[in-house]
Parts: C-alpha cells; structure tokens; sequence
C-alpha cells in the first residue's frame, strides 16, 4: 500500500487508525475519534494530510483554451491567483473526475485531482480527449503527484492558526492562492479553501518538507485546540456541507446536470467537452436530481440503499451519515426527476433488508456563518 | 490489547455470551467494538423473533460503516438492550455491560461449545497473523 510522506510522522501517534483508501494507506481516524474530529473542525480547527491528492502542472500558450475546453467550469474568465471548482466530462456528459484549478497566469495552471482518478485523468487529459485525440497541440502537462505533499488546515480558527505562520494569508480571499508562500519558512502553495464547509487553507509543499510544515502547523494551534485529523472526519463535514464525492454524488454514469452541479456547468461557453450532451439534458429535462433526505426512523442511509415512493423503486441513496453536528441521520438520494417531491414529502430507504422512513429535506445540511469582517 | 474476561463464552465472530437466570445474555467483544469505531446506532432484533446460529441477527452503525452482527447461538430472542436505542455509545464505554439482547430456547450444549477465553485470545492472534 502507498503511504504518504507524512505517514512516517503519524503512523505512530496513539489511536490513529488506518484504512486502505484505494490502494493508499490513510489515516480514518486520530486519538480523538472521527467525532470529536468533525467537532473540532466546527468549532476551532483541524489538520488533514491529502498528500494522496494528485496534482498536475499545465503550461504553455495553449494551456488556457485547452482547459477551458476540457472543463466545465469557465476557465478563460480565470484571473491569476483564482481557484475554481470544476468538473471534466466526457462526451457523453458524465463526469471523469471533479477537479480544483489554480490560475497562475494564464500560461499556467496548478490542477488537483481526486487520488483514486490520477492516472485516468491523466490519460483524459493528455491523450484521450478529443481534442488531442484530434492530432492539435496541447500544452505541456506535468505530473507532480509522486512528489507533493498536500495539508488542509480547516476551521474558524484556521486564519489566526496560519497567520503565526505566514502573515500574508490573512490577505486570501475564499478560493484564491498564493503561488510562493514561506509558511514557517517552507515553500508552498497556499489557498484559501477546503472540503468542510469551514474556513481553511490547504498547503502544498514538496513530499520532503511535509513532515516539517505538519508539525509547526499543529504547534501553531495547540493553543487553539487545533488537532491532526482523519479521512472519517473529512466525509461526515463535507456531507453536511453538500461537498460532493467522486464515485457517489458524481461518476461516469452521472451527470453534473443531474447532481445539481449546474452552477459549475457553463453551457454559454463556445465549446467544451460534453456540452453537446448536457444542453440537450437540460433541454429534453435532466432525467434525475439529487435531493437530500432526513431519516424519521433511526437508521443510517448507505451508499446504494434503493429508495421507494410506495411500491415505486425511484433512485437510491448516493452518500449518507450521521451528522455529527446536527444529530440526525440524514444523506443525499439521487431520484427519477419525473416524481415530484416537496420539502417534508416522505420516502422510504430500504436499509437491511426494512423499509425505513424518511423525508426530503433542504441542503446543505451544514451552512457555517461567515465571520464579520470589521471594517 | 482487547480485555477478553475470563467468565465468557465466544463466537468467532466476535460476540460474547453468558448464562444467567436461564437466559443467555449476547453481546460483542472489546475487538469488535474497537474494530467498528465510534458506534452511532444499534438495529437490534424483534423481541420473540427466532434465530440460528450464525444468522445475521442486528446491525451495527459506526460512524464510517455498516456491521452485520451474527448470532452466536440458537434461540428465541426474549428480550433487548433499549438503553442503546438513545446511547448507541454504550457499547464502545464498556461493550462488556451494555449487551446488545438475550436468548431462551437455546441449547445449553450448544453454549458449551462457544470458545473459552483462552481459545477466543488463540482466534483473534490467528487473525492478525
């Protein structure tokens, strides 16, 4: 199994505990268990090590409309130092993976992909895409994934916990970056984001510097009640946030139309891949939409539990958990557009073997109160 | 180390079972509930439902998964632990007093045949080696 280059820090902290993440040996949970975890993220701040995250270098004149094409999102309408989140489809409009893009200028751009989709994406984006199928130049495209380390500092306390570190991230506005940070004089790349639903950071460092920034990191917010945490934290707050995840709120069978991820989809581009297909989703009607349900009985909604209006099979459960913050059982079910549902309406979630109630709710489950800025 | 006490019985499956005013009392081991992690809810089984041995009789909701229980011995169930329907978290405090049901119309040859502590400590080194 992989391990990350910060595993040699943490693999023998009390309490950790260990899972085989797609081939890669991460941490589930530290000492403090994945709910106290999630709380800490809440309420004051957490670490996470997502060195598994891959990432890719694109150069070069070509770089901007060749990703603007290969992405949903708008990319020429980036400016340097911006962040956006976007989904790469096929043809066919389902997704090949959900991706952050950094804009250093427009010949270049820092692109993050999902660990289990790295070599996928890469083969997508260098070869087997139309466009560069077709035989027309593509920028150069680097991976850097073997040697990156990634962290994500995550919580309202994040902003005072990296500002002891480096003064200048106070300055970062939600899904911006700096591309040549000194965070306790290590080199990264330091943006203003997350997978919570909280105020954050993520850092990006070379693999032999990660242990180092690690650990100033968590001396910085000791104080603060900062503490390491695990991949079972990371799931529960990006569900409450209406985070999705690659394999079950979106996939190669799913469309981003259809996740209601349309604001991620701009169809008033000229051109990109899978547009063809996703206009005429939206103008023949999206087949399914995701809705977030609410258990009344108590039971946990997995991924894959068949729902059912009555007798009617209508879609299936795509993540679910309980929520550590708001003490419910609750997920997210991807359901037959053509059945009608309002908020409160009931559904029943076929949860071993018993039909279990529930109802849609509204989502996020988890929507933080932006701090007062005081001006 | 998991606590394995001396004065029970054990499936391989990881629940432990004692005898006590004609019932025996079913629950899972130290292991089992470390391996499951921080338990948020606990299916239990209907009270006069009968079970086989090894049938998958409850469920157990951790925070990352779902975990079948296996009934470790043959019967009628007579009665369950309510208290884990509102403190599911019982079970992780201390899996060995907070059972998870209770059995009658079990065989009491059967019960002999669950492994002694000595043997259930023998099972779990065979597993993680």
């Amino acid at each position: 199994m992989r391990c990350t280059p910060v595993f040699e820090e943490y693999g023998t902290y009390p309490g950790v505990r260990m899972i085989d993440f797609g081939g890669w040996n991460l941490p589930v949970n530290f000492q403090a268990g994945i709910l106290s975890e999630h709380h800490a993220v809440r309420t004051r701040a957490g670490l996470f090590d997502i060195s598994h995250m891959g990432e890719c270098m694109v150069t070069g004149v070509e770089s901007e409309a060749y990703l603007d094409y290969l992405f949903t999102n708008s990319v020429a309408g980036m400016v340097d130092g911006q962040i956006i989140y976007t989904l790469m489809c096929y043809p066919s409009g389902t997704v090949v993976d959900d991706l952050i893009v950094y804009r250093i200028d427009s010949e270049s751009y820092w692109v993050v992909m999902n660990a289990a989709n790295v070599s996928k994406d890469l083969a997508w984006i260098t070869k087997e895409n139309p466009w560069a199928a077709s035989g027309k130049a593509i920028p150069t495209i680097v991976d850097f994934s073997e040697y990156t380390a990634q962290l994500a500092l995550q919580g309202p306390l994040a902003e005072r916990i990296i500002t002891r570190l480096c003064p200048e991230a106070a300055s970062l506005g939600f899904f911006t970056f700096l591309k040549d940070a000194r965070v306790d004089g290590i080199r990264c790349i330091l943006s203003r984001n997350g997978y919570t639903g909280e105020d954050g950071f993520e850092l990006y460092c070379a693999n032999d510097q990660s242990i180092h920034l690690w650990k100033a990191l968590l001396a910085a917010g000791e104080a603060d009640g900062l503490i390491p945490c695990g991949l079972g934290a990371r799931d529960t707050l990006r569900l409450e946030a209406k985070l999705p995840l690659y394999g079950h709120e979106i996939s190669e069978t799913i469309t981003p139309l259809e996740a209601n991820l349309g604001v991620f989809v701009k169809l008033e581009k000229p051109d990109f891949c899978g547009k063809a297909a996703l206009a005429k989703q939206e103008e023949e009607g999206v087949p399914r939409t995701l809705r977030g349900i609410q258990m009344i009985d108590n039971a946990v909604p997995r991924n894959g539990y068949q729902v059912f209006l009555g007798e009617k099979e209508i879609g299936y459960v795509t993540s679910g958990a309980l929520s550590p913050t708001l003490d419910i059982f609750c997920g997210y079910v991807l359901l037959d557009r053509s059945i009608t549902l309002k908020f409160g309406d009931e559904v029943e979630v076929l949860i071993h073997g018993k039909r279990k109630r529930a109802k849609i709710v509204k989502t996020p489950f988890y929507k933080r109160t932006p701090a007062k800025k005081i001006t | 180390m998991s606590k394995i006490p001396a004065e029970l019985r054990y499936s391989k499956d990881h629940e432990w079972v004692r005898l006590e005013g004609g019932r025996a009392i079913v629950g899972i081991t130290d292991y089992a509930q470390d391996s499951l992690g921080e338990i948020v809810y606990v299916e239990l089984p209907s009270v006069g439902d009968t079970f086989e041995a090894e049938e998958e009789i409850a469920n157990i909701e951790s925070v990352k998964a779902a975990s079948a229980i296996y009934n470790p011995l043959a019967g009628t169930v007579a009665a369950v632990n309510e208290a884990l329907d509102g403190s599911p978290e019982l079970v992780n405090q201390d899996c060995y007093a907070n059972h998870l049901y209770e059995l009658t119309d079990f065989e009491t040859s059967a019960f002999a045949e669950l492994l002694d502590a000595p043997a259930y400590q023998a099972w779990l080194d065979a597993q993680k080696s």
